[in-house]
């Protein structure tokens, strides 16, 4: 198969089908409409099934059942109905089931706007919903990666027993770009016999559940929760750095604005300036290595992010005073252009030059 | 001399001990879904899903394959279940603070879409499990924790006749309210939730049972006052019978 040119959310669609996914349900929401649509046509042609729920909750919860018997399955929502996805997140995280859930990220709080935005970076990356816990979040900055780690999603989701989250901005989601879905090399095979399938020809009955009202029993299971996130920390850190041999300064960021960001960094090369990129791939576990490796020989790093400054509380974390950590960022929508971030470069150049 | 096994309990059942109070159906409920499965020959081919409420730990109890759903989900969970799995039996256990309050419209969009799925619906008019509240079934005048100075129309509105509201539903197939409060109720009971479940083999659509149930704890009442109460206060404003049968199941 060739190249084709596709929109971001119908790559994530088809790549979630090249996984394996055939089992999708979901809910109307702006910017992430096409992955829906996409589905309701592409699923029936696989022998899978699209259902479009009544809402986000019931997205959520739908996918908790079908996850239950142990087929890969996927959702995909847009910040607000996002939030109405927590309660069932949790609960997916409580009954250790696997399942892929999107995130086309807009303007907020609240109904906020349609616009691309990444604001929604502490909620993915520091629970979400309620309860102790972590879930492995993957943010593609093109529409060929998105097609690369849609299909890690759904074996990360099915390795460890939890679901992953799939962030993209609005912008990845409505661009087009060419990419090519290859033949994927046989992947591991995962054993699911906790499924709850009826017990017709295997023994006793299985249940899933999140509920431990014993206190001690409970911890016992939260602890063998956060050995599970030490292991994904271990294995599932995604990254790539660009230029950090000689940088003076390192920009972070992430998705559609590390592309900016790389832009505005040729340019002040260009003008001398010696600059770099981290773009963290897997925002949770967050790679922490690039940072400690840079920190003593860097002058300062510059988080861009489209948010007040949410990614930047783990630049400081893994910098963690060793430099000085400055941030660049527009909200509400509005997608920071490369001549600002070009400015934000130059000026930080020229005051710690001073 | 060799003795005849009048009684026993069902295999549809686990070993387990429930945590039901004295005088709660809940136990009597349990045991008639788990002889219809038996009866049907189809616990091996279930897979139940649980709520939230008192009857959370049913999971415990049903002896097939359970999951358990946040509050007032269980439709969806089960719709997600019997999407997968269509030759299945796929069935919610839901307390009425569960379907009728927080999953009302889990519950009425899997109505509207024939979800081939069977609700057990457990209304004994009160939230048990937390303390005694108003739910949505709590009759006029009933006091509670939260209407303290019973259930005022002016305040709470009337109660949610849930039956009544689904077998509006072109997607509802087999609707039917049923009371536990004495012993011919109780084995019309079980003839109703063999009915739901043989609708659902069926493939027909949805089907529902509501069962009046009691609540001595949070009432106030012993036992037996409990089931004149189910039979003086909750029958009059929730008639029994059967509300929907398409297809005429029998």
């Amino acid at each position: 198969m060739g190249k084709v040119l596709m929109k971001g959310n119908e790559v994530i669609a088809e790549a979630a089908v090249h996984a394996g996914c055939k089992y999708f349900f979901g809910y109307p929401i702006t910017p992430q409409s096409e992955l829906v649509a996409y589905m309701a046509r592409r699923l029936p042609e696989v022998g899978g099934l699209f259902l479009q729920a009544e809402s986000e909750i019931a997205a959520i919860n739908m996918v908790y059942g079908a996850a239950s018997t142990g087929v890969r399955v996927m959702t995909s929502s847009s910040s607000p109905g996002f939030s109405l996805k927590q309660e069932g997140i949790s609960y997916l995280v409580g009954s250790e089931l696997p399942a892929v859930i999107c995130n086309i990220v807009r303007g907020g709080p609240g109904l906020g706007n349609i616009q691309p935005a990444q604001s929604d970076y502490f909620q993915v990356t520091k629970g979400g919903g309620h309860g102790d816990y972590n879930l492995p979040v993957l943010a593609p900055a093109s529409l060929q990666e998105i097609v690369e780690l849609t299909q890690e999603a759904f074996d990360i989701a099915d390795r460890y027993r939890t679901p992953v989250i799939l962030m993209g901005d609005g912008m990845l989601g409505q661009m087009m770009e060419p990419v090519e879905f290859g033949e994927r090399s046989e992947t591991e095979q995962f054993k699911k016999d906790w499924a709850t399938t009826g017990t017709r020809g295997d023994g006793e009955p299985k249940i899933i559940t999140s509920l431990e009202l014993d206190a001690e029993s409970l911890e016992r299971r939260n602890c063998n929760l956060q050995q599970k996130f030490a292991r994904i920390k271990e294995n599932e850190v995604r990254y790539e750095t660009y230029f950090l041999d000689d940088a003076d300064y390192i920009m972070v960021a992430f998705g559609t604005t590390a592309r900016i960001t790389m832009n505005a960094i040729s340019k002040a090369r260009q003008e001398g300036v010696k600059v770099g990129l981290i773009r963290p791939i897997s925002l949770w576990p967050f790679p922490e290595k690039p940072f400690i490796e840079t920190r003593d020989q860097v002058k300062a790093y510059i988080s861009v992010e489209m948010s007040a400054g949410q990614m930047i509380e783990d630049v400081r974390l893994a910098v963690n005073g060793h430099a000085p950590v400055d941030f660049y960022g527009r909200t509400g929508g509005v997608v920071p252009t490369q001549e600002e971030i070009y400015d934000k470069i130059m000026m930080v150049a020229r005051g710690v030059q001073v | 001399m060799t003795m005849k096994t009048v009684f026993k309990k069902t295999n549809g059942l686990t070993d387990k001990p429930t945590h039901y109070c004295p005088g709660c159906t809940h136990g009597v409920i349990h045991r008639l879904v788990g002889e219809v499965l038996e009866e049907m020959d189809i616990l091996e081919d279930t897979v139940g899903v649980a709520s939230v409420g008192c009857s959370v730990l049913s999971y415990e109890y049903f002896n097939c394959d359970m999951t358990q759903a946040a509050h007032g989900r269980a439709p969806a969970v089960a719709t997600g279940v019997k999407r997968v799995l269509p030759n299945r039996m796929v069935f919610t256990y839901q307390g009425d603070g569960d379907l009728a309050s927080i999953g009302i419209s889990e519950v009425i969009h899997a109505a509207a879409r024939g979800e081939n799925i069977t609700v057990i619906f457990v209304n004994n008019a009160i939230y048990g499990m937390t303390g005694g509240q108003m739910a949505p079934t709590t009759l006029i005048g009933q006091k509670t924790a939260t209407t303290p100075f019973g259930r005022d129309i002016s305040i709470q509105g009337s109660p949610i006749k849930v039956c009544e509201m689904m077998s509006t539903l072109d997607g509802a197939a087999y609707i039917e309210r049923v009371s536990t409060h004495d012993v011919p109720h109780i084995q019309k009971t079980k003839k109703a939730i063999w009915k739901a479940f043989e609708t659902q083999k069926k493939g027909l659509g949805f089907s529902m049972v509501e069962v009046l149930s009691t609540c001595p704890t949070n009432w106030g009442l012993d036992p037996a006052e409990s089931l004149e109460w189910v039979k003086d206060q909750m029958v009059p404003v929730y008639p029994l019978g059967v509300y929907k049968n398409k297809e005429g199941v029998k």
